[in-house]
């Protein structure tokens, strides 16, 4: 793993594993594991967005946690340019977080009610310890204008913001330290629609201007579909596929997809159409089904889908950069 | 003569910054075996409206201050409480987002299936056990048999919204009122919940006010579509018009800020810029006038009348629009753009 020139990937993530220990009986004994990301790999190129999809519990949220050690991993590596966060020291990721930046779902919890915007935003900068006092407040500002908010909100407090504004400041955040890699854990889904598109829209030009790379985590589709240059289906734990994000949505390969991208209600009557649903639901991360997870719900299942764990394969054999191959975990992949 | 009858309905919250006018002069109606869509963005008044229906705005400090609810011709409003239990989980049924709104956690799902059944039919014993384990494998629960034992908290979050539903469903309702019924649920589980629904209400012929703010569901699930912004009503049309040619900006400009299948990736969406209205003092005229996208294209005279003269819901070139300049009856380029993009 080599970093620093331009092609080589920005993040690669090898064969992650995030468990947590299921206790029982009268002592507390460990009795299992709940596998919440369960053996995960793959590369996003830098500048790029990759989306992770999946649903309530699939892990994804965990992921994104766990891949930038704000959990500690039970196995795998997390290359972010060539070195390794899951074996970082204390010191090391102290560093390496300058790099890399999280905003949350919730811009009302995300917030500290107790500090005016301008000490949330120019946080970072202290901790960091960059530059003068000075330089960080003019930082601070130019933030503002950034995110598309005014120098006079900076002595305000988070609850005099709209859900809109409070995203915009954790953008502001965010982008302090002038990040190379940002995770999006769900960072539009609790915003009304109006106010989603210009979250979105802020999003996409940030990128654009600073060649930001994404990690955008959420399950809705059509908004993962707007941003993403490639996308990651999760179900209970791993990826079930990946790839780029025409492929993914114009022909997805494995049943789950097709499951989700079907269930997607679409805004156009007109298309209206009557669908019978995939039947059942997730099952439990803590007792997973033998085989291939997806098998209880999937209509195209034999035998051997409840045998063997499927492995994540290509499509086919257009190669290309590591991050834009087309791979799916379905042994029927090339029949359905 | 329509089912359910709403006509000028206004609630109110008092709180110590004053009266908030929650929902100000609603009216629609819902026909039996229609489904009439309800959407907005938070705090427009769509949760309020259908709670009057029930006479369960909390109060204080909430409190109704004007208009009629008519259900099949009775107003609702003017019922003698005990009366209205008569009509509560009886003739209307309404499920809510959070499950445990319905649920006693306390009880077993066969207990309060049971209730159900005694109050609405006087089914007991055997009689409604049978019933509510055909009720439950129909909502698509697992072991029926098994889960009748369960207590709510022993279930998933998608199987209590279906014991709830079941629970609806059950009394075989003439109106369903569904107030964002799968907004907590995952997609695969919410296309499960919509099918049965649609699917009960073809059996049962029952009407139902779906209230979301989820347009995709609304195009899945509605026959007509009211729009509410700042507590009223802006427009009100059929599916297909309100989708394709809507006249009100606000309906215009939500729909194409979805992202959607044909606009080229990360391409800028279209944006309502600003915030909504505070509602303890709304603007004097129309309350989406400051965040219309078409206000550049007026003359001064023409936004004067905008934020002076509220607009009342009238029947325009295609459909009832509360706006004195519909997108209808100006051709314009961002109309020709929208179209374009699909």
């Amino acid at each position: 793993m080599v970093g620093g020139s331009p092609d080589a990937p920005l993040l690669v993530v090898d064969d992650l594993k995030k468990y947590y220990p299921v206790r029982g009986g009268i002592w507390g004994a460990k009795i299992g594991d709940v596998r919440a990301v369960d053996g995960v790999s793959f590369t996003v190129a830098r500048g790029e967005t990759l989306g992770l999809v999946g649903e309530s519990g699939c892990g994804k949220s965990t992921l994104g946690r766990t891949m930038i050690r704000l959990e500690d991993p039970s196995d795998g590596q997390v290359y972010f340019e060539g070195k390794d966060l899951a074996r970082a020291t204390r010191d090391e990721l102290f560093r390496l977080r300058r790099d890399i930046q999280i905003i949350f779902q919730d811009p009302y919890s995300s917030l500290n009610p107790r500090m005016t915007v301008g000490e949330i935003v120019r946080e970072p900068l202290v901790v960091h310890r960059t530059g003068t006092r000075a330089e960080q407040l003019e930082k601070v500002r130019s933030l503002m204008e950034t995110v598309g908010l005014t120098g006079e909100m900076l002595d305000r407090y988070p609850h005099e913001f709209s859900g809109g504004q409070r995203q915009r400041i954790g953008v502001a955040r965010a982008l302090a330290l002038d990040p190379k890699l940002v995770i999006a854990d769900e960072p539009v889904s609790a915003l009304d629609v109006s106010v989603q598109s210009q979250v979105l829209n802020l999003m996409v030009r940030l990128q654009q201007e600073r060649g930001l790379t994404y990690v955008f985590i959420s399950h809705d589709l059509s908004v993962v579909e707007h941003v993403s240059d490639t996308v990651a289906i999760m179900y209970l734990g791993r990826i079930v596929e990946r790839g780029p994000v025409d492929r993914i949505f114009g022909r997805p390969a494995h049943p789950y997809t097709r499951a989700l991208l079907e269930a997607i209600p679409a805004a156009n009557p007109l298309g209206r159409r009557i669908r019978v649903p995939v039947e059942g639901e997730t099952p439990s991360p803590v007792s997973p089904p033998p085989g291939c997870a997806f098998h209880p719900r999937c209509p195209f299942a034999v035998d051997e889908c409840r045998a063997d764990v499927p492995v994540l394969d290509p499509v086919d054999d257009d190669g290309g950069h590591p991050a834009h191959i087309h791979l799916a975990a379905c042994i029927r992949k090339h029949e359905i | 003569m329509p089912l359910l009858e709403i006509d000028d309905l206004r609630v109110g919250f008092d709180t110590e910054a004053g009266r908030v006018h929650a929902v100000d002069g609603v009216s629609f109606t819902i026909d039996a075996g229609r489904t009439l869509g309800l959407v907005g963005e938070s705090g427009c008044g769509k949760t309020v409206t259908a709670s009057s229906i029930l006479r369960l705005v909390p109060s204080p400090p909430g409190r109704i201050f004007g208009g009629a609810i008519r259900f099949a011709g009775t107003d609702i409003l003017q019922m003698p409480s005990q009366d209205l239990s008569t009509i509560r989980g009886k003739e209307i049924s309404m499920i809510f987002q959070d499950p445990m709104t319905s649920l006693n956690p306390i009880f077993t799902i066969q207990k309060q299936l049971g209730e159900v059944l005694t109050l609405r039919f006087g089914l007991e014993g055997m009689a409604a056990r049978s019933r509510s384990v055909e009720m439950l494998g129909t909502v698509g629960i697992a072991e029926p048999e098994a889960r009748l034992a369960s207590y709510p908290h022993e279930l998933s979050g998608g199987m209590k919204q279906r014991v709830m539903i079941a629970m609806a469903l059950l009394c075989e309702p003439k109106l369903l009122i569904a107030d964002e019924p799968t907004t907590a649920l995952d997609v695969t589980i919410q296309s499960q919940i919509l099918y049965l629904i649609s699917e009960l209400q073809k059996r049962t012929g029952a009407a139902v006010l779906f209230i979301t703010h989820d347009m995709g569901v609304i195009a899945e699930m509605c026959d007509d579509v009211a729009v509410m912004y700042a507590g009223r009503i802006v427009e009100l049309g059929n599916v297909v018009q309100i989708f394709e040619r809507s006249e009100h900006p606000y309906t215009k400009g939500l729909l194409r800020s979805l992202p959607r299948r044909g606009l080229s990736r990360k391409s800028e969406l279209p944006t309502i810029e600003g915030v909504v209205p505070s509602l303890l003092s709304p603007p004097r005229g129309c309350r989406f006038a400051d965040r219309c996208w078409r206000r550049q294209e007026r003359t001064p005279g023409e936004q004067q009348r905008c934020d002076d003269e509220v607009p009342a819901l009238e029947q325009k070139e295609q459909g009832l629009a509360a706006c004195h300049f519909p997108v209808g009856a100006v051709p314009l380029l961002a109309e020709a753009e929208v179209s374009g993009g699909r």
